[in-house]
């Protein structure tokens, strides 16, 4: 990218390169903004920023994570993807390349996700104003008839599904970091999870809630929801998918596997005795072939998660406090 | 205190250092407190050492306690 | 596991059940303390064998005076502190080392002590401090690093050691009237380093049966059944459990390392006092790369934390849950004591890793 604080030559440049990348109707030129058409249903607005490090990562790079963010929110919420914003922060100097790569991978995230990018911003700020790139996006879906997906709406005997392997996310990022760096095939789960969402609408009402396990990791996003449903869930832990080589770094540097991020998961609660039905129809698609039941939400204790041991003994699985270091002891 | 994981080595890079595989992980480690490792060994990492051989025959012996135990009765006979 | 890996298990945790006598065991590494809390051991033995955790958590036996210290030193501009995540939660007298890296400070997070020396390597212009926490295990990793930072010429690289040694600690336990303890749970990887020898010695005076005991379940339950056996018999010997990797004459070349880097010097833990000989200082011919001698970091006075009973808790005279803040005042959210913030720290195994009956 051009020297100058966004001046018109370097303006320009990634007008045409977002233009020429996210070709579709509605970027109207004309108009400030997108003019959509919702299907009938009520709709959902979600948004998130996105800050990583690296921003190229095994499995996919920031452009792509920013999709798939919003996508996941949205379909979470029960709804149907239908349309994003994008807004970049970009830094002075910022490789115009990878820019163009980061924004091909949205475009194509999107595409597979079906969704629209339909309305965008950028803005460059000075050098060491922000680390290299932000981005923000936005999402509006619309949930269709007959889906109502709300952590009160979970009852004691609820069983909990994942939807495959956790933690490969996390571990890919942890790879590239300074200091500690080592080669793993764990490679980023970062994925659009709009299939999970129309794999689950033929249950209906029978999946009660549903939460992707981002940061803070599945433990966290179990204990999210026993607070807000006031209930109890326990896990089981031989139950829960972990693959060797996620385990096996955690083991060396310290690390859990139930508090690592994921970004193509989702944790679903499902009616009591309609597990194996879910479970079956998720598993026919290559995406959730490792999808499990974990286990069952309880009356009590209320708002905690208890986990059982390989040695059948119960404990309670906490929340993530402060930073999740590697470390030696 | 000390977490220590068991990793099989792939290669020795040089005198110092070796590569090993943590279930399927690939990370360098330190060689230096164990000059004697072999390719092929399996060693215990500690903070990016390879701090000692993993005895193989030992490693296979865990059950070391099981004819003791089985005095007790509640083995049943067919163990390895 | 295997299926016969659970049927010994089984038969394992059925032997210790058996036990009718009152025994208590204490662990003395903070990755026992987290793996019998994290599998739930502690819920499956019979409430008259008593698992204590001892001083094991390098982080937790630091003293707060040394934790001020360290501190004190990361505020230092010219300084690029690196340590192992362990340290970054550890609250000094008034705050920690993440709360000054959010301040400014240049506080980096290292995985291994030559990782902190090829950082040295790449920022000759910085003053590049490794702080040097942990037992023998760790402390021959840092002699390396040291040595591997005069071969390599750097002299920007430096240590701040606050290793210790793990004998002297357990002969304060076993000396001291208050303390009852029945039998050692060792630790494996200190032991990989020492060797048998200094447990010998100790069973020798103390007629304690000691078994250097592995970090798996079942390396566990077999440490625990070894020692009820031996007390059961009326024995006292030191014994390896964990043979795989821990050898009666530990690991030489590790041993000649801190030989060559370290000197023995008396050393501050939290909960036990000053022991005579239990902390490793950097040796004269290696002063160049002694931080505490290169930035004159002063001695900071021990100023105790109100309330807090890490010390009782470190030297294993009370449980976690005894202490009075524990649980209220104190969780690994809002932690008061090292005890609470380190990983390996025993309340904050226990706060973790409790049964609910256990929360306070």
């Amino acid at each position: 990218m051009a020297h100058g604080s966004g001046g018109l030559m370097s303006q320009n440049l990634i007008d045409q390169l977002f233009k020429k990348a996210l070709n579709n109707p509605y970027l109207d030129p004309m108009l400030d903004g997108a003019v959509l058409d919702l299907p009938p249903g009520r709709a959902v607005m979600s948004t998130d920023s996105f800050v990583i490090t690296p921003l190229f990562f095994p499995g996919g790079d920031i452009g792509k994570l920013a999709v798939c963010g919003t996508v996941n929110d949205l379909v979470a919420c029960g709804a149907e993807p239908l349309y994003l914003s994008n807004a970049f922060i970009i830094e002075e100097g910022f490789p115009l390349e990878d820019l163009q790569k980061i924004v091909e991978s949205m475009a194509a995230t999107a595409a597979r996700a079906g969704v629209k990018l339909v309305t965008g911003d950028t803005k460059v700020v000075e050098k060491g104003s922000a680390d290299g790139l932000f981005i923000n996006t936005s999402g509006i879906g619309v949930i269709p008839a007959g889906i109502d997906y709300r952590p009160n709406r979970i009852m004691p005997g609820d069983e909990v599904i994942v939807t495959g392997h956790i933690g490969d996310h996390g571990l890919s990022i942890l790879a590239q970091r300074e200091g500690l760096r080592f080669a793993t095939p764990a490679v980023s789960d970062c994925a659009p999870l709009h299939l999970l969402g129309r794999l689950l609408q033929e249950f209906g009402q029978d999946v009660k809630c549903m939460r992707d396990p981002t940061r803070g990791g599945l433990a966290t996003v179990l204990n999210e929801i026993a607070g807000q449903a006031n209930l109890g869930i326990k896990v089981v832990e031989e139950l829960i998918p972990v693959s060797q080589v996620v385990q096996g770094a955690c083991d060396m540097l310290g690390l859990d596997p139930l508090y690592m991020a994921n970004e193509g998961k989702m944790v679903v609660f499902v009616k009591q005795g309609r597990g194996s039905a879910v479970l079956d129809v998720l598993r026919k698609s290559e995406e959730f072939a490792d999808a499990e039941i974990i286990g069952e939400v309880l009356q009590q204790p209320s708002g905690m998660v208890l986990i059982k041991t390989g040695l059948g003994a119960e404990r309670i699985l906490g929340m993530l406090e402060g930073e999740h270091v590697p470390r030696i002891c | 205190m000390c977490l220590g994981v068991p990793a099989k080595v792939l290669e020795l890079s040089n005198e110092q250092t070796a590569v090993v595989d943590v279930q399927g992980n690939q990370v360098k480690v330190s060689v230096a407190l164990t000059p004697e490792v072999e390719a092929g060994q399996h060693v215990l990492v500690h903070a990016g050492f390879a701090m000692e051989i993993i005895a193989e025959e030992e490693a296979l012996m865990t059950m070391a306690l099981l004819e003791e135990l089985m005095e007790y009765g509640e083995m049943p006979s067919d163990e390895h | 596991m295997s299926i016969n890996d659970k049927e010994y298990t089984r038969a394992l945790l059925e032997e210790i059940q058996a036990v009718k006598q009152d025994i208590s065991l204490m662990e003395v590494c903070g990755t026992h303390t987290m793996a019998i809390a994290k599998s739930g051991i502690r819920e499956l033995v019979p409430p008259n064998l008593k698992l204590l955790s001892g001083p094991g958590c390098p982080v937790c036996v630091t003293a707060q005076g040394d934790i001020d210290a360290v501190i004190a030193m990361a505020g230092n501009p010219a300084i690029t502190l690196l340590t192992f995540g362990d340290m970054m939660r550890v609250p000094g007298t008034t705050t920690s080392l993440a709360e000054e890296r959010s301040r400014g400070a240049d506080v980096r997070v290292v995985y291994s002590p030559l990782d902190a020396v090829q950082m040295a390597a790449d920022n000759p212009d910085r003053e590049m401090v490794f702080l040097g926490i942990g037992f023998e295990t760790t402390a021959p990793t840092v002699a390396v690093s040291i040595e591997e930072a005069r071969r390599r010429g750097l002299s920007n690289y430096s240590v701040l050691s606050l290793h210790k040694v793990v004998p002297p600690a357990l002969e304060v336990i076993f000396s001291d009237p208050d303390i009852k303890v029945d039998g050692l749970i060792c630790p494996g990887h200190v032991s990989a380093v020492i060797g048998l020898e200094p447990y010998e010695i100790l069973v020798e005076h103390y007629k304690k049966p000691c078994v250097v005991t592995g970090f798996d379940t079942l390396d566990i339950l077999e440490g625990i059944v070894m020692l009820v056996r031996q007390l059961k018999r009326g024995e006292a010997q030191a014994e390896i459990q964990y043979k795989r990797v821990v050898k009666r004459e530990g690991n030489l070349v590790a041993r000649a390392a801190l030989d060559r880097v370290f000197k023995l010097a008396d050393a501050r833990w939290r909960g036990l006092g000053t022991i005579p000989g239990s902390g490793l200082d950097i040796n004269s011919e290696y002063s160049n790369y002694d931080a505490r001698i290169k930035f004159q970091v002063p001695d900071f006075e021990d100023k105790p934390i109100k309330g807090c009973a890490c010390g009782e808790v470190l030297s294993g005279k009370i449980t976690p849950r005894e202490c009075l803040l524990f649980g209220r005042a104190c969780t690994p959210l809002q932690p008061i004591g090292p005890c609470m913030v380190s990983h390996e720290g025993a309340c904050a195994a226990y706060y973790r890793y409790t049964p609910l009956k256990g929360r306070a």
